[in-house]
């Protein structure tokens, strides 16, 4: 991210609390101008909260949001320069899609003329121009989507807020959304704020993430980086899959850290600050960077049996034991795999990887 | 016979009486409106279909009395239904969308509390409560005690509707820079509409079909048509009673079947 | 999210700041016309009768004591137990007991035939029931009466088919006063029971049914101790208004079969009227209607806690 880029949203140490119970515990994060962030974690961690209390729907126990610089905690929603895109869309029932659009322009001062011609090209801009006389009941889950998004975008707000826009809609229709989302967000400029607890489609969508758990961020990073570097076990667990084995570290040097497994398996992971020789730790790594050879191969091997396979389309999942060790699992994909030969259960063979492909984790 | 098929949830015999509760809820009302079209003087003898004792209802010689009462009637409906409802309507956004406080549940008591007590002890309540004040007993006073036992009613339905309103239709509205009396209006009731007008509608009819409260606060000679009603059968019941007795039906039917649509009619899809 | 849990359901805050506001009316309507109304009964009932109807502001038990004890024509005898109002009492008890009972056994059923039917076309069969229920009750009162006279429809009906050879009485009968107390209320029994058999889990049935049980075992076993609360909740809706009833017993009933209701408002007509005694009697039926339903209220709750 480029250094000069301003900041749209800024949340400065930002607690709530309902009654004894601690919903956030004091996050700070920062949102940049014209960037598409996600808000990731599993359903309890504070991330629909966190949005509410940005759009204005929560008070801020402690702590300060600001908003393009300007403090805005203790406005009400109606005079916050955001909008929402609601989990269940919440499209008035009783009014048509075009005077559903022409709603936040009309409440914001222009005639009612003005706010619909302007609704009528937001509706063109999602492809829904010939609906604009229906209720929205009338619409399929992928319209009303899509006329909520228009809604929320007609009065150009400073941010859109997404509050698991997608988790209604099906499968294929939710990859379609995911990409004309991103699409828009690049058209628009708009500085796009998404909560979802899929970690998939926020690894696709998202220019930045922050991974939340019990009211805490957990890591905020690119999704590259936050898949490959995982900060902790939360991280590494929740996104992708894994292997997340326990180790204890035996020496540190170079960057590298000498670990030994269950079984006495040597193994060299990514040092990683604030872990001491001697402690007992986990460490990751990806199914995907691991390969299967008769022999070892260059980097680390460790030996083992393979236990069973697992097939599943694009790629075939192995699952390997190591001798009174703990199990890999290794997942190589069907479509380079070429002339590799598929290991059967019995087989003695060595499970290798990259140097560096393993990393120790915090807990 | 052929043998049927076991259904665990059907018991024999439970059909039938459901036709007998729906006969015997049905035939009286039935009768009546059948005997209010007899040609005879007499109410035990049939002499065929006759429209007479409604002419005699609407230009009979009791026809002045029951006109006065049937006008009365309305217009006590009509004004305690419409403050009633106005009332509950409010008091309803209170409550549904007020979180929680701590008259939440005593301003429920409250509301339910003409429900609770027996209709002859509020009867004799009201009585006792406008004699010790002092005010004149009319129709003044039936309006006020018809407004009082006319709440829960108009109120039940209005709080059930708003209840089944997701309150993100409001929260999308803010969002989009409405203030509170905006999303009252403009989200708000346009929504909870169809529990306002079934809410009026029944109050309406409760008012309307009150005798027991309205035979107490009721000044000397005002009549409403169920007092008239009830003075006229202390005689004996008389064929043109019928007449009347089955319009009035017709109309609660006719209002309870409008309240029952509305209610139905779902403006949320 | 857990703003979400605390938001969902039927209490949200939208209108926090303006619901004094917005209640006020209510209270205002309310304290005045019903509740104030109804506490001064309780301070009438311990005033002095004024002859003609009216009272004389001086405190006195006699109300209460003529209610409950007989001292004879001129006061002076030793007190006795006074059998006339209690009498009235118990007749209401039992009258209204009865009609509840006539209600449970053809308005269960019902409910629970209603309930079983599909679910498109289960709110008609509630709608037919609840109608009648909306028409005038003096006028169905009336109707009733009507029915069942000695020259009446239903006598007719019956000398016609052969089944009778001479009138059976019914007007002025018990009989007919728990007829009418049963046709005034009925819906109210009908109405929670098919709500409670609508939320029952029919696979609780089918698992009885599995492990031996009979149709009738099951409902006797399994499904009634389910929807008790509504069955209970029915009796309870049935039992109270059918106590206070003015004009069934009234209409139907005849001089010999008095109610708490005719003797309340006895009280209050003409010149013959003792307020106070009346404002007593109607102490005396609203703590009865109060402790019925404060237990119920009671056990409701105590029941929900359970399920959680």
């Amino acid at each position: 991210m480029p250094e000069d880029q301003s900041i749209a949203i800024d949340v400065r140490d930002a607690v709530k609390r309902y009654g004894d119970f601690t919903a956030l515990k004091t996050i700070s994060l920062s949102i940049l101008d014209n960037e598409f962030f996600t808000l990731l974690g599993p359903s309890g961690c504070g991330k629909t909260t966190l949005l509410r209390m940005v759009a204005g729907f929560e008070d801020v126990t402690e702590g300060e949001i600001y908003l393009y610089g300007e403090e805005i905690k203790n406005l009400p929603p109606h005079q916050r320069p955001v909008n929402t895109v609601f989990q269940n869309y919440a499209l008035f029932p009783h009014m048509t899609v075009l005077d559903n659009v022409a709603f936040g322009l009309e409440m914001r001062g222009r005639s009612k003329a003005q706010a619909r011609s302007r609704a009528g090209e937001m509706l063109e801009l999602v492809q829904l121009s010939q609906f604009s006389n229906r209720k929205p009941s009338q619409l399929s889950g992928g319209q009303q989507q899509r006329v909520a998004l228009a809604r929320a975008l007609a009065p150009q707000p400073k941010a859109l807020l997404l509050d698991e826009p997608l988790s209604a809609l099906d499968q294929k229709l939710r990859k379609a959304m995911q990409l004309e989302l991103k699409h828009l967000q690049r058209e628009t400029g708009i500085t796009f704020v998404f909560v979802t607890h899929d970690q998939e489609e926020a690894l696709t969508m998202s220019d930045r993430i922050a991974v939340m758990s019990e009211g805490e961020l957990q890591q905020l990073g690119a999704p590259r980086d936050i898949y490959e570097h995982p900060h902790n076990m939360f991280v590494a667990d929740f996104i992708g899959e894994t292997n997340l084995l326990e180790v204890s570290v035996d020496t540190i040097a170079n960057g590298r850290a000498t670990c030994h497994l269950g079984g006495g398996h040597e193994l060299t992971c990514n040092q990683v600050d604030g872990i001491a020789v001697g402690a007992k730790v986990h460490m990751s790594v990806r199914p995907e960077r691991l390969f299967i050879s008769d022999d070892p191969a260059e980097g680390e091997s460790l030996k083992g049996r393979v236990q069973e396979n697992i097939f599943a389309g694009t790629d075939i999942t192995t699952i390997i034991n190591l001798a009174d060790g703990p199990n890999f699992t290794v997942r190589t994909s069907n479509s380079n795999r070429g002339n590799k030969r598929i290991f059967e259960p019995g087989n003695e063979v060595f499970v290798n990887m990259e140097l560096g492909a393993a990393r120790l984790l915090v807990d | 016979m052929a043998q049927r098929k076991y259904d665990i949830k059907s018991y024999r015999g439970f059909g039938a009486m459901t036709i007998l509760c729906l006969v015997v809820l049905y035939a009286p009302l039935v009768v009546v409106t059948i005997y209010s079209f007899n040609a005879s003087n007499s109410i035990t003898v049939w002499e065929g279909l006759s429209l007479r004792w409604y002419v005699d209802v609407f230009s009979g010689p009791e026809s002045a009395k029951f006109k006065l009462a049937a006008w009365n009637s309305f217009v006590i409906a009509i004004i305690a239904s419409t403050i009633a409802t106005a009332i509950a309507t409010l008091a309803a956004t209170a409550i549904v969308r007020g979180g929680k406080f701590r008259l939440r549940t005593a301003s429920i008591g409250l509301i339910s509390l003409p429900l609770m007590v027996p209709e002859i002890v509020t009867a004799v309540a009201t009585l006792i409560f406008f004699n010790y004040i002092g005010f004149d007993r009319g129709l003044l006073t039936i309006v006020l005690a018809h407004i009082a036992f006319c709440i829960p009613f108009a109120y039940l339905p209005i709080a059930a509707r708003m209840q089944g309103i997701e309150d993100s239709y409001e929260q999308a509205a803010m969002d989009l820079y409405a203030t509170k009396r905006q999303v009252f209006t403009r989200i708000l009731l346009p929504l909870m509409a169809p529990g306002i007008i079934s809410g009026y509608l029944l109050s309406f009819i409760v008012s309307l079909d009150d005798f027991i409260i309205t035979n107490f606060v009721k000044g000397a000679g005002i009549e409403t048509l169920p007092t008239a009603i009830f003075g006229a059968v202390k005689q004996g019941i008389k064929p043109n009673i019928m007449a009347i007795s089955t319009m009035l039906l017709a109309v609660s039917i006719i209002m309870v079947t409008i309240s029952y649509i509305v209610s139905k009619s779902d403006n949320t899809k | 999210m857990a703003a979400q849990a605390e938001s969902g359901g039927a209490t949200t805050d939208t209108y926090k700041e303006a619901r004094t506001w917005l209640l006020m009316p209510a209270w205002l309507v309310l304290l005045v016309l019903s509740l104030a109304p109804v506490s001064m009964i309780l301070i009438y009932s311990f005033l002095t009768k004024e002859f003609r109807g009216g009272v004389i502001w001086e405190f006195s038990l006699a109300s209460y004591d003529q209610f409950f004890f007989d001292r004879g024509l001129f006061g002076d005898e030793a007190p006795q137990i006074e059998w006339t109002y209690i009498t009235i009492f118990w007749r209401s008890i039992w009258q209204a007991g009865a009609a509840t009972i006539l209600s449970l056994i053809i308005g269960f059923p019902t409910a629970y035939f209603i309930a079983t039917r599909s679910e498109k076309v289960r709110p008609i069969w509630v709608f037919l029931v609840t109608i009648p229920y909306w028409v005038n009750l003096l006028i169905r009162t009336v109707s009733m009466k009507f029915l069942l006279r000695d020259q009446g429809p239903l006598n007719d009906f019956l000398l016609s088919i052969g089944l009778i050879d001479s009138p059976i009485h019914i007007v002025n009968t018990n009989f007919a006063v728990q007829l009418g107390l049963f046709y005034s209320y009925l819906p109210f029994m009908v109405l929670p029971i098919y709500a409670s058999v609508e939320r029952y889990n029919f696979a609780l049935s089918e698992a009885a049914a599995d492990l031996y049980a009979t149709k009738w075992v099951t409902l006797r076993r399994i499904l009634l101790p389910a929807v008790k609360p509504g069955v209970i909740a029915g009796c309870i809706l049935v039992f109270v208004p059918s106590l206070g009833s003015f004009l069934a017993p009234d209409l139907l009933g005849g001089a010999k079969n008095f109610m708490i209701g005719s003797l309340i408002e006895e009280q209050f007509k003409g010149n013959a009227g003792n307020w106070p005694f009346g404002a007593a009697a109607s102490m005396i039926l609203l703590t009865m209607v109060l402790i019925i339903l404060i237990v119920f209220a009671r056990r409701q709750a105590k029941a929900e806690k359970r399920e959680g």
